[in-house]
């Protein structure tokens, strides 16, 4: 018997349609009595001060390395990142080595995983090898647990492809994750091309390797009538054309990093290897055309795209890093920072964007936060200012642009499968 | 005695307009020291300079060292081959290596843009960026500017056209980030496939035909067509280019005045420019050789004894 009960939290749950000062309960990891007032004692007790009590947050677009990369991140660190920023679930990418393209390997990712307080989500690769070429056994791969399907990290280049991925998978209603690149144009780039890019010297990549695709894609779903989720929308462009196929009702669906919604190419100046991301950081007017996506309800999810990489591997020259920013730890504060604080979105509205859309993107079980549930509960205080600091991360890498930023919006900690992980304060 | 802001010279990007002039001024009184029949003074006696090359250059090492002998500094060439694996690495452990050798000053030429900070910000030593990739190459632009300088007695209001591959130039970028601060009016002038995106947000003029950008302007400074460009699919072939960018006697003939030919070396004769042009009497391709080793004494020299 473990029994926790937690005073004066701040429920939201879009689900059930709650909205204010609970008291809750959990008796075994399970939601057994939210009050306004619970006078009960339990083993163990703490008192929110108005945090927030949300549905677990699910960060539908992670990297965590392993089979292949262990010196970047484990499935264990990774988890332990994800709980220390507040999330419940993840979706791991399958660009591991190698790649999450059989079933063994997806299942493997489940077995290793299964008593984290984190539950993650293998996503199986849309090709063998994510090679781009033949399709990999996709019906077997969800069988096994593959939530969605992606080639991330690289762009499914061939229509003929995307055209059959999106036909197949839609036999087990899974969707497709596209990584929006025309390796053509990009090829060779390190940032943004634009007027940052020419200051530096550095090889570009022009928007357009972004907008094409995308463009072309809504054209393929439109056609085939596919399920589509965008990965990591970075142009104004792009979301303009996810905007249009939403308008027609095609069954799109996208994402943003924290990242692409608060910083710009200026971030590049200094040749700070951790600003290098693909799609790279891009102009103010594209950031603004996100955050107001997140308004307009065109992006439905926030999703860090947690690409760790080691220190030795991202001190070199900027030209030579790897792509990636660790995300993780710092997503609910620069949500809460630059969208809840500029109000772009309320609370309520980043608890949907955090737990109810990427979920039901993934057809993952609903959360509820009501009397009986399983317990599935990420806690943050949405006015507490904190001090970033990548020494304290509990991730296995450091490759976060955001050290010495003070931000608005702190995870508190976590309750998934009978476990409570609580962040010291 | 007047000291420059700067720590460092890693570019012209930001440096104010003082500081270049102190540059300049500095670079007059050594040019002086050229014409003695002793050219050396104790100047820098006692510190120790590398020529830190990760990129082949034998003029741009050869005008540092010299530049460095003349000061009394004690010189060290270190040229380092780029293999295509782990060269990150490799500079990481050169900064360490350079941090553990006490060393004064640091004269690094590299590939990437941006390799010059990377070190600087592992390292006490000063740094003079000898050119990062397509980032910056300041000493070169100094030279250029004072021979500018010298020609028309100010930079103030001249009209300084830059020709070729500005996408890939530090030549050009390092240009442009000086002339622009020093009040001179700048253009460029090259195949759209080699202009940088929004390259007039610099401040510059932007010229896709030759023959209008040599008519505007009272310098032309023409750049080197890296021969590689043309496998990478930006223009078609070199004749081609030659035929449209070309800068020819015959154009030059054209104009109703005579204009400045600089060229930063080395020149492919018959391909940015003809052999005439460059040897004829408009040229200051050879001024700006010798002006280069008296524009890298004044940074040395007012980097090296300036107190912290």
């Amino acid at each position: 018997m473990s029994s926790y009960l937690f005073r004066n939290g701040h429920v939201i749950d879009p689900v059930t349609g709650v909205d204010g000062q609970r008291d809750l309960l959990i008796v075994d990891g399970v939601i057994d009595c939210i009050r306004e007032h619970i006078g009960a004692s339990a083993d163990e007790t703490f008192d929110l001060d108005g945090a927030v009590i949300a549905p677990g947050f699910c960060d539908m677009h992670v990297h965590f390395r392993e089979p292949g990369e262990e010196h970047k991140e484990t499935l264990a660190t990774g988890a332990l990142a994800a709980a220390a920023g507040g999330f419940t679930a993840v979706a791991c990418m399958p660009n591991t080595i190698p790649p999450l393209d059989t079933a063994e390997a997806v299942l493997s990712i489940r077995q290793k995983s299964d008593r984290f307080p984190v539950d993650i989500h293998p996503i199986g690769a849309i090709t063998k090898g994510r090679e781009g070429r033949e399709l990999a056994p996709i019906a077997e791969l969800h069988a096994a647990g593959a939530v969605a399907f992606s080639d991330d990290g690289t762009c499914l280049q061939n229509a003929k492809l995307l055209r059959i991925a999106l036909d197949y998978a839609s036999v087990v209603d899974a969707p497709v994750i596209q990584h929006a690149e025309d390796a053509a144009l990009s090829e060779g780039g390190a940032m943004n091309e634009g007027y940052m890019s020419t200051v530096l010297g550095l090889p570009g990549i022009p928007r357009i390797a972004e907008d094409g695709i995308v463009l072309r894609d809504m054209a393929v779903v439109e056609y085939v009538d596919g399920t589509y989720h965008l990965a990591h929308v970075s142009t104004a462009s792009a979301v303009d054309a996810v905007r249009a196929a939403k308008v027609k009702g095609l069954r799109v669906t996208c994402e943003a990093a924290p990242h692409h919604f608060t910083l710009t190419d200026e971030a590049v100046r200094g040749y700070d290897t951790s600003t290098k991301v693909k799609p790279p950081l891009r102009t103010r007017d594209d950031v603004v055309a996100v955050k107001e996506a997140f308004r307009d309800g065109v992006i439905d999810a926030i999703a860090t795209d947690h690409a760790p990489h080691a220190a030795f591997e991202k001190e070199v020259e900027y030209v030579y890093a790897p792509f990636g920013i660790i995300g993780l730890e710092t997503a609910v504060g620069l949500a809460v920072t630059e969208l809840v604080e500029q109000r772009y979105l309320t609370l309520w509205e980043l608890v949907e964007r955090f737990s109810v859309n990427p979920r039901r993107i993934l057809r993952l079980p609903e959360i509820r936060i009501e009397e009986g549930m399983q317990a599935n509960l990420t806690f943050f205080h949405p006015s507490r200012e904190w001090s970033v600091d990548v020494r304290q991360f509990r991730s296995r890498s450091r490759n976060s642009p955001f050290h010495g930023m003070t931000l608005r919006g702190k995870p508190l900690g976590i309750v998934n499968k009978d476990q409570l992980v609580w962040l010291a304060e | 005695m007047a000291s420059l802001t700067i720590d460092h010279l890693i570019g012209l990007d930001g440096v104010p307009r003082e500081d270049i002039a102190l540059i300049l001024d500095t670079t007059d009184t050594f040019l002086e020291v050229l014409d003695r029949p002793v050219k050396k003074v104790p100047t820098l006696q006692g510190k120790t300079v590398v020529n830190l090359f990760f990129e082949n250059s034998t003029r741009t090492r050869i005008s540092f060292e010299l530049a460095e002998r003349r000061l009394s500094a004690d010189v060290v060439n270190f040229s380092v081959g780029t293999s295509s694996v782990s060269k990150g690495e490799s500079l990481l452990d050169t900064a360490r290596n350079i941090e553990a050798m006490k060393v004064d000053m640091v004269v690094m030429r590299h590939s990437a843009a941006g390799a010059c900070e990377f070190l600087r910000r592992r390292c006490t030593s000063r740094f003079i960026n000898a050119g990062d990739g397509a980032h910056e190459h300041p000493t070169q632009a100094l030279l250029d500017m004072f021979t500018l300088r010298r020609e028309f007695g100010t930079l103030e209001g001249i009209n300084v056209c830059i020709v070729g591959d500005i996408l890939h130039s530090r030549v050009a970028r390092s240009n442009m980030f000086g002339l622009v601060t020093m009040g001179a009016n700048v253009a460029v002038c090259g195949p759209p496939t080699l202009l940088p995106r929004h390259v007039d947000r610099l401040g510059v003029r932007v010229f896709t035909d030759i023959d209008e950008a040599l008519a505007w302007c009272d310098a032309v400074n023409v750049l080197r067509i890296q021969l590689e460009r043309r496998a990478g699919g930006y223009f078609p072939t070199l004749r081609e280019y030659h035929d449209v960018y070309g800068v020819t006697a015959e154009r030059l003939d054209r104009l109703s005045r005579r204009i400045a030919i600089l060229h930063p070396g080395p020149i492919n004769r018959g391909v940015e420019i003809d052999s005439d042009v460059a040897d004829g009497p408009q040229s200051v391709i050879l001024r700006q050789v010798t002006h280069g080793v008296a524009v890298r004494m004044a940074v040395l020299y007012l980097l090296g004894t300036k107190t912290e």
